[in-house]
């Protein structure tokens, strides 16, 4: 008789468990949901955890006001179908109420905006722990975080205190005002969660397809014109056939080029790529060495 | 709505049902771990092109004069200026064979939590000996935490074999030092393969090098190491995750499959007034439980006591009968001690073991154990940071307790100081008492 699981169905009973385990200990728990690929795996994996009862939490999307239209019709329409509860936290909102002061210029960009607001809404609403779809296989400073990751009071993850972390044991426990990240795709890589959306049959926005769109190149990436972002001058804008790898804002996430237009294209595409996720679309992380550790450490996702 | 797990469109579901092997790569600092997780990474092409620039790029800055591929595991600011390894990262890669989960772990005494850390989950793990020092006291440290923490496969990696002109007489006399010593420990499978982590000596193919080496490749290694048989599949065990509330706002529900866990089977374990809702692993339990349209979940059986819902469970889920845990108070456990502050007798801890926590006082300690030569001093009296002994210790609540060798899952449980509220030990039962 064979007992082993296939590696996904393996990620698969890992996570759920992990989902069990914070709606036990903890009070106030929330699902950190973008709309992305990883949090679509993530919304699925909740529903999986507590079918045929509704998860036991609400959903949460720190909105910057630059994300892809696509994708908050797709954020709503799913939230809908499921009868979750959505808390939209947004960062307009945190500008307008002088909160934090919105960057300029041609490469401004909200994403840094994020965590004052994502930090104010888990204080707001006196959340104890956020689910968050990051993977380590992204980046090397996540590959060092635990599953359940500890956020004193003001949010901080500090990467030389953490808690030792055992079998699948997992130590939630906060003081008012602390909070853990917990991150149930902490083992998953970017070609299980497409292999899971493929195998699981999920919905996902289209812009994860290929697609024609009026891009323009900067920094040897390809970004999507939109209001959000202003041109340099000899920056041309062109259409070109292609897709996301990651859903971000308009303004600092890369297309890139692609005729992939079925999941398993997707797939296949993803199974050959010989360049990060990360690398291939996101400005945020080519300013420094460490720039995901430091925004972690001051409470980004 | 369509149920969770209603068949999607199957695509891959027949080409990928790889398995999963999780390793841990341990030993002294400097002694090639993180080297070897960046060549294995590199030479199987799992290497991203900007992660491989990103390094180059880092080494050129420091002038150094070859690229250092452990800054790809060193994903901290301060491992890369202090040029160690403080805290577990976690790597992937695939092989047609197997996806691998490796945790590269820190060698240094002081961070010896974070090296549990990562090998508490591992099917494997890879001691690395430099082969100009030979074994070495945190060699011997890390091969007998991973005899105690039963990761069943170890291999003795013999590395920067390169610097002793691949002589074999070298690397057949650390060998023999570290058989002579680990017949001490309680037996696991172990391994043996002479490397150079720098030049991917035997580390994907046999290396030209040292034709006197008959074993395999380590990666040939990792992809055939039989593991399906590790895992405790006789005795039924399904700790409890979640219950529904009486209001039935969650209904209450039956179990699903766990990954680390993985020991199938159903047993208490649970969270006051709530319903239940187990937990399990294994192929068979698991095909039957994801019939189509049912996501994986059976409807509930509702709350039962223990034992009679261990058997409900196991009928349900046609597992032949067995033993039940062991219900107990007091019991003796080896606990490894991971804060500052020591441990000593009479101190009271929270303990999370499955699904419960309960209270835990440290009645005794039996004896602190010397890691180098396995002495036992039994009048320590307590344990101070990465001291590792035997303790006896009783809760407020009944816990349904295995021996750790036994299963994993639960056998082992942590020690939480609730002043802090930090994970402080981690314990694995040794047996019951009373
Ligand atoms: N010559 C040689 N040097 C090696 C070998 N493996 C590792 N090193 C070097 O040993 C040093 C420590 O390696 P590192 O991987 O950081 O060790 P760790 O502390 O165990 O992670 C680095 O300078 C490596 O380049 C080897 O097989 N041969
Ligand atoms: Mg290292």
């Amino acid at each position: 008789m064979a007992y082993e699981l296939s590696h996904l169905r393996t990620l698969e009973s890992e996570a759920i468990h992990i989902f069990r385990e914070v709606a036990a200990e903890l009070e106030r728990p929330v699902l950190l949901f973008s709309g992305g690929k990883d949090s679509i795996v993530l919304l699925r994996l909740a529903e999986k955890a507590f079918w045929p009862a509704r998860f036991p939490f609400p959903v949460m999307h720190v909105d910057t006001g630059h994300n892809f239209p696509e994708v908050i019709e797709f954020r709503d329409r799913r939230v809908e179908e499921l009868g979750a509860r959505l808390v939209v936290a947004s960062v307009q909102e945190s500008i307008d109420s002088g909160r934090v002061r919105e960057e300029t210029g041609p490469r401004a960009s909200r994403n840094r905006l994020q965590t004052t607001t994502l930090l104010d809404a888990i204080a707001e609403h006196g959340f104890d722990a956020c689910f968050g779809g990051a993977r380590r296989d992204e980046e090397r400073a996540r590959a060092k975080e635990r599953i359940f990751s500890f956020r004193d009071d003001f949010g901080q993850w500090d990467p030389k205190a953490q808690r030792p972390e055992l079998w699948n044991l997992y130590n939630g426990r906060v003081r008012k005002g602390e909070h853990v990240r917990v991150f149930p795709l902490s083992n998953w890589t970017e070609l299980d969660v497409w292999q899971y959306i493929a195998e699981e049959g999920l919905a996902i926005p289209p812009i994860y397809f290929a697609h024609e769109r009026e891009v323009f190149a900067r920094d040897g990436m390809l970004y999507a014109t939109s209001d959000f972002v202003e041109l340099l001058p000899e920056e041309e804008p062109f259409a070109a056939s292609v897709r996301y790898r990651t859903v971000g804002d308009m303004s600092c996430t890369g297309a890139v080029r692609s005729d992939a237009a079925t999941l398993e294209d997707v797939v296949a595409e993803i199974a050959a790529t010989r360049i990060t996720e990360r690398g291939e679309t996101r400005a945020d992380d080519r300013v420094t060495e460490a720039a995901m550790e430091d925004r972690k450490r001051e409470g980004y996702f | 709505m369509a149920p969770p797990g209603a068949a999607g469109n199957g695509l891959l579901t027949s080409e990928r049902q790889t398995e999963m092997l999780r390793f841990a790569t341990a030993g002294s600092v400097d002694d090639g771990k993180s080297t070897l997780i960046g060549r294995l990474l590199y030479d199987t092409k799992e290497l991203f092109e900007d992660q491989l620039e990103a390094v180059e790029r880092t080494s050129a800055q420091r002038g150094d004069s070859y690229v250092d591929l452990a800054l790809l595991t060193d994903g901290l600011r301060a491992e890369r200026e202090q040029g160690i390894t403080i805290d577990v990262a976690y790597r992937y890669f695939a092989t047609p064979r197997r996806k691998f989960v490796i945790a590269d772990t820190p060698g240094h005494i002081q961070y010896t939590r974070n090296m549990v850390t990562g090998a508490s989950t591992a099917d494997l793990s890879i001691v690395l000996i430099d082969a100009r020092k030979g074994v070495v006291e945190q060699s011997r440290r890390h091969a007998f935490l991973s005899s105690l923490l039963r990761i069943p496969h170890l291999v003795v990696a013999v590395n920067k074999m390169d610097l002793v002109d691949y002589d074999e007489a070298v690397y057949e006399r650390i060998a023999e030092d570290f058989s002579s010593w680990a017949s001490k420990l309680e037996a696991t499978d172990i391994t043996f393969t002479p490397i150079s982590a720098l030049h991917g000596d035997n580390l994907v193919e046999r290396s030209a090098n040292m034709p006197w080496y008959q074993g395999p490749s380590l990666l040939y290694h990792l992809e055939h190491v039989h593991i399906a048989s590790d895992r405790n599949l006789i005795d039924n065990r399904f700790p409890r995750a979640v219950g529904g509330a009486p209001d039935g706002r969650r209904a209450p529900r039956l179990p699903r499959l766990r990954g680390p866990g993985r020991e199938r089977g159903v047993q208490a374990g649970g969270r006051g007034g709530r319903a239940a809702v187990g937990e399990g692993d294994a192929g068979q339990a698991h095909r039957h439980l994801r019939r189509p349209g049912r996501g994986g979940l059976l409807p509930a059986v509702g709350d039962h006591a223990a034992r009679g819902r261990c058997r409900h469970l196991a009928r349900r889920l046609h597992l032949p009968p067995s033993q039940p845990a062991g219900e107990a108070r007091e019991f003796e456990a080896m606990v490894c001690w991971m804060t500052d502050h020591p441990l000593r007798e009479g101190a009271r801890y929270a303990i999370k073991h499955t699904s419960r926590t309960a209270r835990a006082v440290v009645d005794e300690v039996r004896y602190r154990l010397d890691v180098n030569t396995l002495h036992r001093d039994e009048e320590a009296g307590g344990l101070d940071l990465n001291e590792i002994g035997r303790l006896r210790l009783r809760t407020s609540a009944p816990l349904h307790l295995d021996e750790y060798r036994r299963n994993r899952a639960t056998g082992g449980f942590i020690l939480i100081d609730e002043g802090t509220n930090d994970t402080v030990g981690a314990g694995m039962v040794l047996g019951t008492e009373g």
